[in-house]
């Protein structure tokens, strides 16, 4: 098979395998973008509409003379990461995290093999042997779950893909952060408020209600209470400093 | 009002201060990056470099590096543009630059093709090749191709060559060469047609030359030719059709001319052409118009081809000398430099290939001695505003560090050997002498004051933009923590680290700045051949109080070769200069060391350095060590871990060796005890013991009904896992039938297990962590397909009954009874295991001074981040439902996945590429530790695990204090005049 580009690679692998195995809904857009170029494909599609392929699955012992990729022995793992545009810009303009997208590292197996994602998030392993493989995202200010990845050997379309973390089966390898990271406390913006609640703030707060609010009490008190609690001061002792503190504490 | 409640008063707010200051979060600021953590970027020693000639915009190189590293580099400044770090288990081989936009590299033995955007460093595609992984591969991209305005990336690699388009990674064709044991060696492109020249060796003697369709790869003609004496393999064209090809003996040069279909050669022998061949002879692979370059281990020499009638010597260069590779200046013309070394400076000549008895350029360029060597350089021409060549060229060093130089200087330097750490140790800064002097701080009151009150309107959110930048500026400038003095709080330190290039750097840890660096001449290579390495860094001496005069010294210790049986070397370093006080080369190898708690007179530490041959050596050697060693060897015990063979084996030391029983610093060991384990089952995956300096500040642990329980604290206490065969390997390779992991905790003295635990289902790698009276590893679980965390924390039952208060008074109580680890300890354990959702690469623990702060893992994930987990989050006490005695202890509810909190994460926005360590060191102020990580890139910060609680944070705003107390005595005042003119006129009333 001649493969005009690389996208349309991986395309044209899926729609040699729709017609045998595992026939996706969207293989059909799929191979309607085969001829079209990565740009063009891009700006057809809506937002929305990424996915488009999933798990490209070459089969073992395809013929040796077309060349198809990671053919030789094992299957392939296509997928992509999907970080939202418009979350990715926020960030960047919120916080200064700069969506380092360019910087984004699938990992197999926890490093058996690692490879980036290209600039539409697509990224693929070859020669992966069946069993039950882990991937995990590295992508800074995102968190990616891990996803399982169960390839099975005796049954090549079947294939299994699911969240470790929130146990999410996925039906297409569209990997999505779980949430996006936040490395920095955020600061409080000014406020009297806030001022006020400081322990400074208190204590001028507390010493103004002293000062103020508390003469014109103690005036609306009739004066013999005054004199009451006055006389009981007098008998009784001084309170103590440890007793200030147990009751500060209590 | 009367002044008791007044006072009252005050306390209360004092509480709420205080309460105020504790809630302070734990996480950092965004304005606060770059205040107390510093991050260096490097790449690692240079092994490839290309220039991106680009006519406008900024100038720029794109190395590959042997860490791994593809970076692109700002010519003028040698910035990182981008980099990227590859993963150790796909090496790269091979870069190139392809249509002046990608960077193309060639990795995992040809199997991976990679293109990558050279504004960006974004991968634009990537390609996996079908080759046999032995060999080594070549990269070659056509250029003036014209096929559709796309150049063609070849890539060979025994026996099969590829065509790939370089716009989108296309495979344009491929061809195997069906010739049996066809190895390509090179490959080369005609200018005018689009033919490509395939040179290839079939066995050791046959070589083939192919001449292919550019276009579609198919086989113009083949031409095959049988030598007698078998090639070397390192074959190279000379000119277009003139090969020049060592022997296999290394000896004689093979010459060989293509005329159409016939090949002739003849043989010249190198000892008639360069007197004194000594060591391997190489080939430098050079260059047009018939020049060649030939290494031997004394020298350099260039020679010019005649036909192939024989060579002619044009100069030679005494070693240490480098060759740059040619560059093409016009068609015809190349040019090349050679750097070699002048005393203390080194000649940096360039010359054409098509004149080599000429010079263009000679300059002496001085360069700093503790750079070692030149090993590599790299040419690159630019125009001149009189439109004649200039010529600069990338240096790398000995010590792995890389240079641009211009015009005979060194226009800017990347100390890159930093990305290869083997080890590290702090060390304290020398005292301040002349005490700190009151009047500098009055002196600049108005300066201090200006500067809080900025930082009260930063706070405030009133400070304009300039403002904001001139607090960020002040912030980080803050002379005070760059200082070269010691400091009450114990933040300012020494960061000692040992590269793999045997280079010795002192880094501050209040910007990271090199204090002082010194390449060990004991680790250089020497020049029989023999490359020794760097195995270690210890404390050698550490002045105390009294002996403060002194300063102090670290140890180095290494390997004369790469073998372990090879002898060690030592060498003593000033902690404070970097100069080397005392170097040693060993007559024994070394295997193991031991630094030991006993300190001689001079405060020198105790070494103990085991050989291969089980042998114990000390050191220091003098009289004072061996005696006070002498009282402490009956007690002294230590262990190995052999995994080849799967056992752990504790010793003791014997007077006397057998072999040298006049050297009384030398001990026999005599094996105690040994752990065999079952190789077909259980295969040790890792071992692991508590940091030496580590310090417990209580025994016990008071828990939630007032109960306590004992921490069984034993230095010898230690951790090993082991896996079965299959799980070994990676995750996907068993199932979970076949996997387990067993974890122990073994007494290093007696060897006695004192607990086993196995789970079932797990998979390695381990990763494990031990302090205290606990251990945290690290593991896959291959049932739930997640990672796990599990904790094991062991307490002393025998001491379980000292609660009695009575018991306690009456002295009946077993904590004053000396401990033995002879007597069989009857210990309790708890354990729990979380879910933990990333890979783990390392993980370490905080220390600090006194060990009363509560402890934080510090875990470094696949993402090259460093999350500090709260040792609380592993407690293995956590229930699903805690009581309310519990829940006031502060034990948290269980749940089954430990939290990864972004804002936990020490590193910030932060990443360490390729880490590879963390250390902790305790600073003298209990709350904070200062934690260095490091891989390809360096990271400092202090952390505070349970906040700062003894001292007051950075941020406390001194200008919002003063205002305070200014406005209360202004109230004070103000209701004083009042109640005075109030009682006047109560009294006039």
């Amino acid at each position: 098979m001649r493969i005009p580009n690389q996208i349309d690679q991986s395309v044209g692998d899926i729609s040699r395998l729709a017609s045998s195995t595992w026939a996706i809904a969207t293989s059909t857009a799929a191979a309607t973008t085969t001829t079209t170029s990565t740009e063009t494909m891009a700006a057809r599609l809506p937002r929305h509409l990424l996915v488009f392929f999933t798990f490209v699955l070459g089969c073992v012992g395809a013929a040796a003379a077309a060349y198809q990729p990671g053919s030789a022995e094992g299957y392939t793992i296509a997928g992509r990461i999907k970080i939202d545009a418009a979350s990715a810009s926020a960030s960047a303009k919120g916080f200064g995290l700069p969506s380092k997208t360019s910087n984004t590292r699938v990992i197999l197996n926890g490093g058996q093999r690692v490879t980036f994602a290209r600039p539409d998030g697509y990224f693929a392993f070859h020669n992966v042997p069946a069993g039950t493989h882990l991937i995990e995202v590295s992508s800074m200010g995102y968190l990616f779950s891990p996803v399982r990845v169960d390839i099975s050997a005796r049954n090549p379309g079947h294939i299994q893909a699911a969240l470790t973390e929130t146990r999410r089966v996925l039906n297409e390898l569209v990997l999505e952060p779980l949430r996006e990271e936040q490395y920095y406390e955020i600061r409080e913006p000014f406020s009297i408020m806030s001022l006020l609640k400081s322990p400074m703030g208190l204590m001028l707060g507390f010493m103004v209600i002293m000062v103020f609010v508390m003469p014109k009490m103690m005036e609306n008190i009739d004066p013999e209470e005054i004199k009451q609690a006055q006389e009981q001061m007098r008998n009784s002792p001084v309170p103590s400093f440890s007793g200030l503190l147990a009751r500060a504490n209590s | 009002m009367a002044p008791p409640p007044r006072h009252l008063l005050l306390v209360l707010l004092g509480f709420l201060a205080a309460a105020s200051l504790a809630t302070l979060a734990a996480a950092m600021y965004e304005d606060q990056v770059g205040l107390a953590d510093w991050h260096q970027k490097y790449i690692g020693k240079v092994k490839q470099a290309v220039y991106h000639s680009q006519k406008s915009g900024r100038r720029r190189v794109v190395v590959l590096t042997e860490e791994n590293v593809i970076a692109s580099l700002d010519l003028r400044s040698g910035d990182i543009f981008w980099r990227h770090v590859i993963e150790k288990n796909d090496p790269v081989d091979q870069l190139s630059l392809s249509l002046g936009k990608y960077a193309v590299t060639l990795s995992s033995g040809g199997s991976i093709l990679r293109a990558w955007n050279l504004p960006d460093g974004q991968m634009v595609w990537e390609t996996n090749l079908e080759v046999s992984k032995l060999s080594k591969p070549l990269l070659h991209i056509l250029s003036n191709n014209k096929v559709a305005k796309d150049n063609l990336v070849l890539v060979a690699a025994g026996r099969w060559i590829y065509a790939v388009s370089s716009i989108d990674g296309v495979i344009a064709w491929e061809k195997e060469f069906s010739l049996d044991g066809i190895e390509i060696k090179q490959v080369l492109q005609s200018p005018e047609n689009d033919i490509l020249y395939v040179v290839g060796i079939a066995g050791s003697s046959k070589l083939n030359l192919y001449q292919l369709n550019a276009k579609t790869g198919e086989v113009v003609k083949h031409i095959q030719e049988s030598f007698p004496g078998a090639l070397c393999g390192e074959a190279l064209l000379v000119s277009r059709n003139v090969l020049v090809a060592l022997d296999e003996t290394r000896s004689g040069l093979f010459l060989i001319e293509i005329k159409g279909e016939s090949i002739s050669y003849n043989k010249v022998h190198l000892s008639d052409l360069v007197q004194d061949l000594s060591g391997t002879v190489k080939l430098l692979p050079l260059m047009s118009n018939g020049v060649i370059a030939l290494q031997a281990s004394s020298t350099l020499s260039l020679l010019k081809l005649k036909g192939i009638d024989g060579l002619e010597v044009i100069q030679t260069f005494e070693q240490p000398a480098t060759l740059s590779d040619a560059l093409t200046i016009t068609e015809k013309d190349e040019a090349f430099a050679i750097v070699h070394h002048m005393g203390s400076e080194i000649e940096f000549i360039v010359k054409f290939t098509s004149d080599v008895s000429n010079e263009v350029i000679r300059e002496n360029i001085n360069i700093d001695q503790h750079r070692g060597n030149i090993e590599k350089v790299f040419l690159n021409n630019y125009i001149r505003t009189d439109k004649s060549h200039g010529f600069r060229a990338l240096v790398v060093m000995e010590d792995h560090s890389l240079l641009l130089v211009q015009q005979g200087e060194v226009v800017w330097s990347r100390e890159d050997g930093l990305a290869s750490i083997l080890d590290v140790i702090t060390s304290e800064l020398p005292v301040e002498k002349d005490g700190v002097s009151v009047a500098n701080v009055e002196h600049n009151l108005f300066e201090w004051l200006k500067g809080h009150v900025l930082k009260l309107k930063g706070t405030l959110m009133l400070a304009s933009a300039d403002e904001l930048v001139a607090i960020q500026a002040l912030r980080l400038k803050s002379s005070e923590k760059n200082k070269m003095t010691r400091d009450h709080n114990g933040f300012r330190k020494l960061l000692i680290v040992l590269t793999k290039a045997g280079k010795v750097i002192a880094l501050h840890t209040g910007d990271g700045r090199i204090i002082w660096s010194n390449l060990l001449p004991s680790l250089r290579a020497s020049k029989s051949g023999e490359i020794p390495s760097a195995l270690g860094i210890y404390q050698w001496q550490v002045p105390h109080h009294r002996v403060m005069r002194e300063n102090p010294s670290i140890l180095v210790v290494g390997r004369s070769g790469t073998d372990s049986s090879s002898p060690g070397v030592l060498s003593v370093l000033d902690s404070y200069s970097g100069e080397e006080l005392n170097s040693l080369r060993f007559d024994h190898s070394v295997v193991q060391i031991i630094p030991l708690t006993l300190k001689d007179s001079s405060e020198q530490r105790l070494h103990l350095i085991v050989d291969s041959h089980s042998r114990a050596h000390l050191y220091p050697r003098s009289p004072d060590a061996i005696n006070l060693f002498l009282h402490e060897m009956p007690n002294t015990y230590f262990y190995t871990v052999d995994i080849e063979k799967n056992v752990i084996r504790g010793h003791s030391l014997q007077r006397s060796c057998y072999l040298s029983f006049d050297d009384e610093y030398c001990f026999s060991t005599k094996e105690l005890w040994s752990i065999i384990f079952p190789s077909d089952a259980e295969r040790i995956a890792i071992s692991e013991t508590q940091k030496m300096n580590e310090v417990v500040h209580t025994q016990a642990k008071i828990i939630a009904d007032q109960d306590v329980m004992y921490k069984y604290l034993s230095k010898n206490l230690v951790f090993v896992a082991t896996l079965s065969p299959k799980a070994t390997g990676e995750i996907g390779s068993a199932a979970p039938e076949e996997a387990w992991l067993v974890a122990y905790l073994i007494d290093a003295v007696t060897g006695r297990i004192l607990h086993r635990v196995t789970h079932h289902g797990a998979q390695g790698p381990v990763h494990a962590v031990v302090s205290e009276n606990w251990v945290v590893y690290h593991y896959f679980n291959l049932r739930a397909h997640r990672f796990e965390m599990a904790v094991i924390e062991i307490y002393d039952q025998s001491r379980a009954d000292n609660k009695d208060v009575l018991k306690l008074i009456l002295g009946k109580h077993n904590l004053s009874a000396p401990i033995t680890s002879y007597t069989r300890p009857e210990v309790m354990v708890k354990s729990q295991s979380y879910f933990f959702t990333h890979s783990v690469k390392t993980m370490a623990v905080t220390q600090t001074a006194k060990g009363i702060t509560s402890k934080q893992l510090l875990i470094g994930t696949i993402g090259d981040q460093v999350l500090a987990l709260d040792k609380r989050f592993v407690d293995p006490r956590r229930s699903v439902n805690p009581t309310q005695q519990e829940k006031e202890e502060g034990l948290l509810p269980l749940t089954d996945s430990l939290p990864i909190i972004p804002m936990f994460y020490v590193t910030h926005s932060l990443q360490v590429e390729a880490l590879r360590g963390i250390v902790s060191i305790p600073s003298r102020l209990e709350s904070t530790t200062h934690v260095f990580t490091y891989g390809v890139d360096l990271f400092y910060t202090r952390l505070a695990p349970s906040r700062t609680y003894d001292s007051l944070t950075d941020e406390f705003s001194y200008a919002l204090l003063l205002i305070t107390i200014a406005a209360l005595v202004a109230a004070i005042i103000f209701t004083w005049i009042w109640s005075e003119k109030k009682e006047l006129s109560d009294k006039w009333r």
